[in-house]
């Protein structure tokens, strides 16, 4: 078990894995870490080259995903619902 | 009411059908990744989102502005799904919407780390990720693998990275079109987003074998 600064156990003060790292990159990323935990990833992220390497694999698959579009229907579909907003208008 | 929507909201009791097809369109395809999650299939998926739609032009009149108007279109898309797969059979898959975290699931493979009691790197990566040739990133093919990695995800995860990645979506506002709370929410997106890197990866740079 670690120690923290005050010889209590704590797991705030224990420096993160590889492991654990990943399992945190979209917390950090939306903003979602405490402080404390911020500081922990930050840390771990400026010693470890790999960890920086995988959150820019992140980073670039997300700009591979903005720029996907979906578009799902097809012009049928799309033909009917004109119809019924011209129907639902005339009512 | 936000101005945006008040115009819109304006142009449709107008009968402007440009204004329809634009929300139709900007709109329809996510209302399907959302479908999709409670209902078996896409065919059923389909006719729930034009229920949706038709049942939205029905309620047009009455909607008051409390939420925007495509977070309130998205709730009728919810209801119509949760009665539709009650008729189809399904149970609403409140665990994968609600409890995500029941079934824990790693981001990365567990032979892609060192094991706990290593001497020198704890849970540190044997086989490391390397940077992805940017270059080859927008590719279509690399486009293709990437949205077949979305389409391959459970429709849960999917909708979330759709809405999110795909569309641009804020987190409250995928938060109430899926009434999910915002830890919900970042557990379906954190394994959607693991495993469309993990596609990615290995198509563009796969990992060294661990050693």
């Amino acid at each position: 078990m670690r120690l923290g600064r005050r010889g209590t156990p704590s797991a705030t003060f224990a420096p993160l894995s590889c492991r654990e790292f990943v399992e945190l990159v979209t917390a950090y990323l939306e903003g979602a870490l405490a402080p404390p935990e911020r500081l922990r990833f930050e840390e771990h992220l400026r010693a470890c080259e790999h960890c920086t390497a995988y959150l820019e694999q992140l980073r670039q698959m997300l700009d591979a995903v903005g720029t996907l579009h979906v578009d799902d229907l097809s012009p049928v579909a799309e033909a009917a619902l004109l119809d019924a907003f011209r129907d639902w208008h005339q009512r | 009411m936000d101005p945006a929507d008040a115009a819109l909201l304006r142009d449709l009791r107008a009968g402007d059908e440009d204004a329809f097809r634009r929300i139709v369109r900007e709109w329809n395809a996510s209302l399907l990744r959302v479908a999709q999650i409670f209902v078996p299939s896409r065919a059923v998926a389909e006719e729930v989102v034009q229920e949706t739609w038709l049942r939205a032009l029905a309620g047009l009149d009455r909607f008051e502005g409390r939420s925007s108007l495509r977070t309130w279109v998205f709730h009728i898309l919810a209801n119509t799904a949760k009665t539709r797969a009650v008729r189809e059979g399904r149970s609403i898959p409140f665990s994968t919407l609600q409890d995500p975290s029941r079934v824990p699931e790693a981001s990365v493979d567990a032979d892609r780390f060192l094991p706990e009691d290593h001497e020198r790197h704890p849970a540190g990566w044997a086989a490391p990720p390397r940077a992805l040739p940017e270059e080859r990133l927008l590719a279509a093919e690399t486009r293709a693998v990437v949205a077949g990695a979305i389409e391959a995800l459970p429709p849960s995860q999917r909708a979330v990275i759709s809405l999110r990645d795909v569309e641009g979506w804020t987190t409250e506002e995928v938060c109430n079109a899926l009434e999910i709370s915002e830890v919900n929410q970042r557990v379906l997106l954190h394994r959607a987003r693991s495993k469309v890197r993990s596609a990615l990866e290995r198509y563009l740079a796969p990992p060294a074998a661990a050693t």
